[in-house]
């Protein structure tokens, strides 16, 4: 196809004006091939080398497009001829990350020329902080950093209690391995949390606004005050917030990246100056909070919304979505997947959407195998998951949740068992000790997991697992605890099989499960070269010149060295 | 900086901003400038966009071509990190992905000079909300 356009433009003299790239996959491989032309970004589909001709004639030289051969919308029926109009490519929708990658973050007044702070000039100015509360409310919004709890709710209940002073709290800890969602909104646009919080504090009374954050995060800290001093400068925080008698201002609290202090109860202990530890809810942080005082906790990402629900209403807003998730999520996608990144998608999306259409399918043409969501909180989706529509409710039915939003796919090389193991390791390190479900039940389950790989796992351990399971998730003090054993649960649920081999046949089918792997030498193939016995690290090789090696199973190490060595493919790996 | 005071001033402040920037994009102005912008969040500055800034600045100087060379956040395209987005007057933006110091040095002397594409090319693939 290529050539056929590189001759046909340099018959026609054009070589030297149009330029032919071959890009990466466009996404939508059904259609192919496709020929995309730039600037005016025109896609042609199901493009034959016989079609070429006349697209060079039509298009490029008389400057007209050919209607027969471009995109045909299903819904529509219309050509599309703009990618940007395309329906597939509409699979993402920016609402938190709208100003991610377009304005200078350090910078305010691209912000407000984005019609920053316009929200809050028009809650300000409407002064009905009840109002408000109920159009948060109306719109759907829910929490994004994992319980999914309805904001508006929040905002009200905080409202109702009533202090000489109250806390508006940004939970910007994000201790999620693999998750770096509120990290890219917090450095590509801290004033839309800014604006947010001021938001949020004149609707549930609060003067005084915190953003507990990592230290690990030095950029986003960086941003944020610069965003902070920015914002007071031109009298966005501070006293008398556009001539409206309220006063807001903002500080920054570190944290020293502990799991356990996302959790919003050690974070508030935390910024207390205390030990960051969990503790027993209730009272709710709106009733007890910081320094005792009624306070409210949220997530970055769902700040990051508030300043768009205000501007475009709640009715817009909760068109998006499903009946009870509305609007959109950010996901962090990574693992085995080509197109690793940050998305932002509608809630309702299908994981088949997510992971083959903006995702752009497995890496290296491998098998999916499943999907962690939720992280150390979550499960396990595969296949049979893939058209399940994305919110918080399908979620959790599935076994897994919606998290903060890292979703790590798979492909069929994983082994399910250490993927677990991964998890509860994470878990093992990030336990506060407090409780001795948490603290004690997760070593033991994780020791389990180890003994399983390592090829010594019995069918009774793995009912140990499940009731070990179900025993720290209904008695663990907090979230952390309570939700550990998810990524066991429901990876023996998912792949039941696969546990069963490793405890019962001894095997790991992903291969990946070191201990278990056997090197064998094939006697009749062996030449008696010696090449692996003079290069096996701990002499687990016996055999004479020109007679058949063998390998001590009880001493080998496992690692591959004969494998590689051996010229004559005598060796397998079983 | 003035403080803004009230809504008006909020207004007003935003009203002449965005026709300043509307200025930039229709090409009306004087300079014509070029924009670029540079993903320069920590996944983008880990994989050195920060050297690519400085590229882009250098080889813009050195080969006398006005443009605005600013720092963004993150863009979302982590699998071609870094990522630069390019407005020409009047052209529409185009994100160019996998641009290492190597390939800036291209994109100034291919696209910016010759408006010949380079490869990398990231197609938009998200509905923006504003109107
Ligand atoms: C172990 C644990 C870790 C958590 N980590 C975070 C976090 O990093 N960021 C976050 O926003 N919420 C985290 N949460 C949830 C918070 O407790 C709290 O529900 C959330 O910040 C409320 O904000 P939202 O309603 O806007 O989601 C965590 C919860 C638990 C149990
Ligand atoms: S469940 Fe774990 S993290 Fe939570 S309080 Fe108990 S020991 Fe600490
Ligand atoms: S795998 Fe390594 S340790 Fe085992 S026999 Fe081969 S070389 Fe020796
Ligand atoms: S390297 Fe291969 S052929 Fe040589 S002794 Fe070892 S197993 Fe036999
Ligand atoms: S336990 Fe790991 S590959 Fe099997
Ligand atoms: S997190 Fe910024 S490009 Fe990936």
């Amino acid at each position: 196809m290529r050539l056929k356009v590189e001759s046909i433009l340099a018959e026609k003299n054009l070589a030297n004006d149009v330029q032919v790239i071959g890009t990466g996959c466009f996404g939508f491989c059904e259609k192919g091939p496709i020929v995309k032309i730039l600037p005016d970004n025109t896609f042609y589909v199901q493009v034959k080398p016989e079609n070429v001709e006349e697209i060079i004639n039509e298009h490029i030289i008389k400057g007209r497009k050919v209607e027969r051969l471009l995109y045909v919308d299903p819904k529509t029926q219309q050509h599309k001829e703009d990618s940007k109009h395309m329906g597939f490519y509409k699979k993402q929708m920016r609402i938190a990350l709208r100003n991610c990658g377009f304005i200078n973050p350090e910078n305010i007044d691209e912000y407000i020329a984005r019609d920053g702070y316009k929200a809050l000039a028009s809650v300000l100015e409407r002064n009905d902080p009840e109002g408000t509360i109920e159009d948060i409310k109306k719109s759907g919004l829910r929490g994004r950093g994992g319980a999914g709890f309805p904001t508006g709710m929040k905002w009200s209940l905080c409202r109702q209690n009533s202090a000489d002073q109250k806390y508006m709290i940004c939970n910007a800890d994000e201790g999620d391995p693999g998750a770096f969602m509120d990290r890219s909104i917090l450095e590509g646009d801290p004033h839309t949390v800014i604006e947010a919080m001021a938001i949020g504090g004149f609707c549930i009374g609060a003067t005084k606004g915190l953003i507990y954050i990592r230290a690990e995060y030095p950029l986003a800290i960086h941003r944020l005050q610069v965003a902070i001093a920015q914002a007071r400068e031109i009298g966005l925080l501070g006293p008398d917030i556009l001539g409206s008698g309220f006063d807001f201002d903002i500080e920054l609290r570190y944290g020293a990246g502990a799991f356990v202090c996302g959790e919003e109860t050690a974070l508030i202990h935390s910024m207390e100056g205390l030990r960051g530890e969990p503790t027993f809810k209730p009272p709710f942080p709106a009733v007890q909070g910081y320094l005792k005082k009624p306070s409210n906790v949220n997530n970055v990402e769902t700040f990051a919304n508030i300043p768009v629900i205000i501007n475009k209403g709640w009715e817009w807003f909760s068109s998006i979505g499903t009946e009870k998730s509305k609007g959109t999520k950010v996901f962090a996608l990574a693992g085995q997947i080509n197109n690793v990144g940050l998305i932002e998608v509608p809630m309702g999306i299908t994981l088949r959407e997510i992971i083959f259409e903006i995702g752009g399918g497995i890496k290296g043409g491998k098998k999916f195998k499943a999907v962690q969501t939720g992280g150390p909180s979550g499960g396990c989706l595969t296949e049979k998951f893939l058209d399940t529509p994305i919110d918080y409710e399908n979620l959790v039915a599935a076994g897994s949740m919606m998290g903060s939003g890292g979703m790590i796919v798979m492909d069929e090389t994983s082994c399910m068992v250490s993927v677990a193991k991964f998890y509860l390791d994470f878990t093992v390190e990030e336990s506060c000790g407090k409780c001795s479900p948490c603290r004690i039940g997760n070593k033991r389950m994780n020791e389990i997991l180890y003994k399983i790989t390592k090829g010594n796992g019995t069918m009774e351990d793995l009912d140990e697992l499940r009731n070990l399971a179900h025993v720290i998730k209904d008695t663990a003090l907090c979230g952390l605890g309570q939700t550990s054993p998810n990524p066991v649960l429901s990876t023996i649920d998912n792949f039941w099989d696969e546990y069963v081999a490793h405890v019962v046949d001894k095997k790991c089918p992903a291969g990946q499960c070191k201990a278990l792997k056997q090197y064998v030498i094939d006697p009749d193939k062996c030449k008696g070269c010696t090449a692996c016995a003079r290069n096996c690290p701990v002499n687990a090789i016996s055999g004479t010149v020109k007679n058949p090696h063998e390998i001590d199973q009880k001493a080998c190490i496992k690692c591959g060295t004969c494998y590689e060595k051996c010229k004559f493919n005598a060796i397998s790996i079983i | 900086m003035d403080k803004i005071k009230s809504l008006a001033d909020l207004k007003k402040k935003r009203e002449q901003l965005q026709s300043n920037m509307q200025l930039r994009e229709s090409g009306d102005n004087v300079e014509n400038m070029i924009q670029i912008k540079v993903a320069m969040a920590t996944c983008g500055i880990a994989s050195g966009a920060k050297q690519v800034m400085e590229t882009l600045i250098d080889e813009c100087n050195k080969k006398n071509i006005q443009a605005v060379i600013t720092q963004t956040g993150c863009m979302g395209y982590c699998y071609a990190e870094p990522t630069v987005e390019v407005k020409k007057p009047g052209a529409e933006p185009i994100v160019f992905g996998y641009v290492n110091q190597a390939k800036a040095v291209d994109l100034v002397d291919k696209y910016l000079i010759n408006n010949e594409l380079l490869e990398g090319i990231i197609p938009v693939n998200y509905e923006k909300i504003d109107k």
